[in-house]
């Protein structure tokens, strides 16, 4: 029977994390051992917060070594109750307080420009993370997290969702591959994730799977508000049946495409023309606007290269993508700039408005813009406009009145 | 030790006395205005000079002992190399050797490469430092074992020191990348070439005897001299006065890190909204990464509304280089050069002139440049409610850094702290600051990546940027996120012994630091 474990990171580049050595023995009460460079200002609150974890387990005699580079409470708190549940068979949580800042829900068509992956397992990334404004961030329990790892990641995840305030943007959390996934969202659920990512989805059964899981945890926490999924194509089979997926369930609000797993699945590498995976994206996009949900792309992965995020992102929103995923905060403000409409488009958009509600008021049947005839789609796609330019904030609400006066 | 202490004007404890020389205690800004004439070191003669000019002897023992080196000598050097210095050591081995002891070193700053140094804090060689205490020399001192204890200046405030005779330096060592026989020296050639040597000036001009030590010897004149030979005594032919790489570490890369990457943003966006940014301004930021970036920011803005910056101040590097060459600025008025470029663009440049503390940042002159510059951006390890800063220790109350430029750049008519709301755990914002450096009044703009708090005292500028979008916090609600995300620290346990006074750019005494507890 295993009574010694580990969990934890610590290392010359590590910040913002402890790595914890766990021996739970006999007798000789609780051995406690701290090196960390802010010992002299958290070292008491650290001994008392890992003792009352140890209480908590009713556990009495133990070593425990902390080595510590500046983590804070839920982070070692997450590490504690791993390194616990790695030798004892405990189910009870101990949880950190849930920041009330973190109580907030999203509605169904939010902006979903840009959305943060933050690698589960990683504190020091997560900490700042709302500060960058991200539409969404991505608490990563999937691709982004070593596979020995994926256990004391939960508790870390689990841990972020109450104590860290991300300001705002929508809380995602992907979890696990299906069936995998199934286990990761008892650490989820509770705790306010506003979007749950599902990776690798190639059917509507895996959905299916997810939202009873969903809903049973839901009823047994007693958890009222909405949580929304968003499926990721990351295969052929994906692809074939994205449509089945993306109409697959009323709270699936958006769909995204993988392009480095999607490649590799059809036998190819991912270039930057982008060639092999047209079909696919498009496919994509397709299958989002026949289920009326919102088509996001794929990460763009060259972090350095901000000229070639701009064409990418370019192309994506000319192809019918409404977001993409996001590795870097240098990156999100170029994904907004270029996903937002631009400036002359909502000019134009607004004049093709105006246009359409003066025909309306004269009680005619033809839209004329200057010498131009506007047919409907050209009027559906102005107000659609409109709609983005006041949800960007690039255009008041109001914007009707300032034009009449 | 029978210590006595008073409160000063920022209610600090400091001590009356300090290695047994009676203080003053700070007593407001521009408040203390000292009586009396600037020090002078003794007439000389020709007559004791080689009338030859030539005034080279066997090396540096003998250069010392000439120069009458004995128990209880000052003995100051300057830190234009860094931390690729040769020569502060070699003095201390030659001490050590000779058997004197109870000196007093008192460096422009110090760096890691002297920690080897501690040992001769410990046999007594050493009495005490006056400069700065950095690295492992800061954790000695802060454990309570120098003998002395030790004082903390800025450029300017040591400067001031010498010119005031608070501190009379018996023998002056200056490293020099190239000299003549008769003394005159430069920084800005040869193989240690480090752009200039103002940091030596008031030892040139003060101290009883003083040596310059070069590897590159050229024929009489070296010209430029910025050091005169008139005021040197001996002149020392040596291998290697420093270690190049070392020297010239390169300037910090532009910080990729995204966090440190908005502050510099928020920060340009502030500048700009407050309109400091416009045609024929100065600026000066430090060679930290976020500085760095902002002073990039600055120059794609000016470079954008075809304005130009009159002169900006350095620590110079190659990106200020660029924007001297690229017509953005009229001057760059550099106290230390950090860079191959800097060093480069000072020999070839006429633009790019070698200021030393005196001209930038003595306090008891006729004016000093820093305080005219309008904007300057400047790091802090704490900043506490009433906008006071510490730049010397961290919150464990460990001595870390010196000071530099920093307190006299305070002066400047913005001075903004771009600072994360807290680091590794360690709140920056706190109730009250570990050790006092800076006092809030002068301290106008804090921004962190959480928001940007305006001392409320620049009414001016809180109305200027009123309508900008920025994301204002008072300081209060700053120091109150980074309680709740980190917890509120303990602080630190000291005992009553003072390891160093901190001193204020007057002479006075601004704060103490402790012996922490072991």
């Amino acid at each position: 029977m295993k009574n010694i474990s580990c969990s934890g990171n610590k290392g010359k580049t590590v910040r913002s994390d402890c790595f914890i050595t766990l021996e739970i023995d006999s007798c000789k009460g609780i051995e406690f051992s701290l090196e960390s460079k802010v010992g002299v200002m958290y070292g008491k609150k650290i001994e008392n917060l890992v003792r009352e974890i140890l209480e908590f387990y009713s556990i009495k005699n133990a070593k425990i070594i902390i080595e510590d580079s500046g983590a804070l409470d839920f982070v070692i708190a997450a590490r504690t109750e791993a390194a616990v549940k790695l030798i004892l068979n405990e189910e009870k949580e101990f949880l950190p307080d849930f920041n009330p800042a973190n109580s907030y829900s999203t509605a169904r068509d939010i902006n979903r420009f840009s959305r943060l992956y933050l690698p589960g397992n990683n504190p020091s990334l997560m900490l700042n993370a709302g500060v960058h404004k991200p539409h969404g961030i991505i608490l990563d329990l999937e691709d982004a997290v070593a596979f020995d790892r994926k256990y004391e990641a939960r508790f870390l995840v689990r841990n972020a969702l109450c104590a860290v305030n991300f300001y705002g943007a929508e809380r995602m959390v992907r979890i696990n591959q299906i069936p995998a996934g199934i286990e990761d969202l008892k650490y989820v659920v509770p705790h306010n994730p506003n979007l749950i990512i599902v990776p690798k989805c190639e059917s509507a059964k895996d959905i299916q799977i997810v939202n009873e899981n969903i809903d049973a945890l839901k009823k047994k926490h007693k958890i009222t508000s909405e949580i929304w999924l968003m499926p990721i194509i990351e295969s052929a089979l994906g692809v074939v049946k994205s449509y089945e997926i993306a109409s697959a369930a009323p709270n699936i609000v958006a769909m995204a495409i993988g392009l480095e797993d999607y490649t590799a699945d059809i036998g190819t590498q991912r270039t930057q023309e982008g060639t092999e995976s047209l079909f696919a994206r498009c496919q994509i996009v397709n299958s989002c606007r026949a289920a009326g949900i919102q088509p996001i792309d794929s990460v763009f992965s060259d972090v350095a290269d901000l000229a070639g995020l701009e064409i990418n992102v370019k192309k994506s929103k000319a192809l019918g993508f409404e977001g993409m995923g996001c590795i870097h905060p240098r990156q999100i403000k170029i994904i907004h700039d270029y996903y937002a409409p631009a400036d002359d488009e909502i000019k134009k958009a607004k004049k093709i408005v105006l246009a359409f509600d003066d025909a309306q008021a004269k009680g005619l049947g033809v839209i004329s813009l200057g010498s131009k005839m506007i047919d409907p789609p050209v009027v559906k796609r102005a107000l659609n406009t409109i709609v983005s330019a006041v949800k960007t904030g690039k255009l008041n609400q109001n914007w009707k009145e300032a034009e009449n006066v | 030790m029978s210590e006595k202490f008073v409160k000063n004007a920022l209610g600090r404890l400091v001590p009356e006395t300090v290695n047994g020389k009676p203080q003053i205690p700070f007593k407001g800004i521009g408040k203390f205005k000292p009586a009396g004439r600037k020090y002078a070191p003794p007439i000389s003669s020709c007559a004791d000079y080689p009338a030859d000019g030539d005034k080279r002897g066997a090396d540096l023992k003998d250069a010392l002992i000439k120069s009458g080196l004995k128990d209880g000598c000052v003995i100051s050097t300057h830190h234009h190399f860094r931390n690729g210095d040769l020569i502060a050591g070699q003095i201390f081995d030659i001490a050590h050797e000779l058997g004197v002891k109870n000196l007093v070193w008192v460096p422009s700053a110090s760096f890691e490469c002297h920690a080897p140094l501690i040992r001769y804090l410990e046999d007594g060689t050493i009495h005490h430092i006056e400069g700065s205490m950095n690295g492992s020399l800061g954790r000695f001192t802060s454990q309570g074992k120098m003998k002395g204890t030790g004082i903390l200046r800025s450029h300017g405030g040591r400067y001031q020191a010498i010119q005031d005779g608070e501190i009379v330096i018996d023998i002056t060592v200056i490293a020099a990348p190239t000299a003549d026989f008769f003394g005159n020296a430069t920084g800005d050639r040869g193989a240690a070439a480090c752009g200039l040597l103002g940091f030596a000036l008031a030892d040139s001009q003060y101290a009883h005897k003083v040596i310059v030590v070069t590897d590159n010897l050229v024929p009489f004149p070296c010209i430029p001299w910025q050091i005169h030979g008139n005021y040197v005594d001996h002149v020392v032919v040596t291998d290697k006065v420093g270690i190049p790489e070392k020297i010239i570490s390169g300037t910090t890369e532009i910080t990729k890190s995204p966090d440190r990457l908005l502050l510099a943003e928020l920060t340009t966006k502030f500048c700009d909204s407050a309109g400091i940014i416009r045609d024929g301004f100065s600026f000066q930021a430090g060679a930290g990464g976020t500085a760095l970036s902002i002073g990039i920011y600055f120059a794609e803005i000016l470079k954008e509304r075809g304005f130009k910056a009159r002169f900006v101040r350095g620590g110079s590097n190659k990106y200020l280089v660029k924007m001297l060459e690229e017509g953005l600025t009229d001057y760059i008025l550099d106290g230390q050069t950090f860079d191959l470029d800097g060093v480069r663009s000072m020999r070839e440049n006429p633009g790019h002139v070698n200021t030393s503390p005196f001209t930038s940042y003595n306090y008891h002159g006729k004016g000093n440049f820093a305080s005219f510059v309008d904007v300057v951006i400047l790091g802090a390890t704490e900043v506490d409610v009433n906008f006071n800063a510490n730049v010397v220790t961290h919150s464990d109350g460990v001595l870390l850094h010196g000071i530099g430029g920093w307190q006299n750049c305070l002066f400047s008519k913005c001075t903004i702290l771009p600072i994360p709301l807290f680091r590794d755990r360690m709140p920056v914002i706190r109730d009250q600051v570990t050790t006092l450096c800076g006092p809030g009044e002068l301290i106008d703009v804090i921004v962190t990546e959480r928001g940007i708090a305006i001392n409320p005292l620049r009414t001016d500028l809180i109305e200027k940027t009123r309508n900008s979008q920025l994301p204002f916090r008072t300081i209060s609600e700053l120091r109150d996120e980074a309680e709740a995300i980190c917890g509120v620290p303990d602080k630190p346990e000291f005992t009553n012994n003072p390891v160093a006074v901190i001193k204020w750019v007057d002479g006075t005494l601004i704060d103490t630091v402790w012996q922490i507890k072991m």
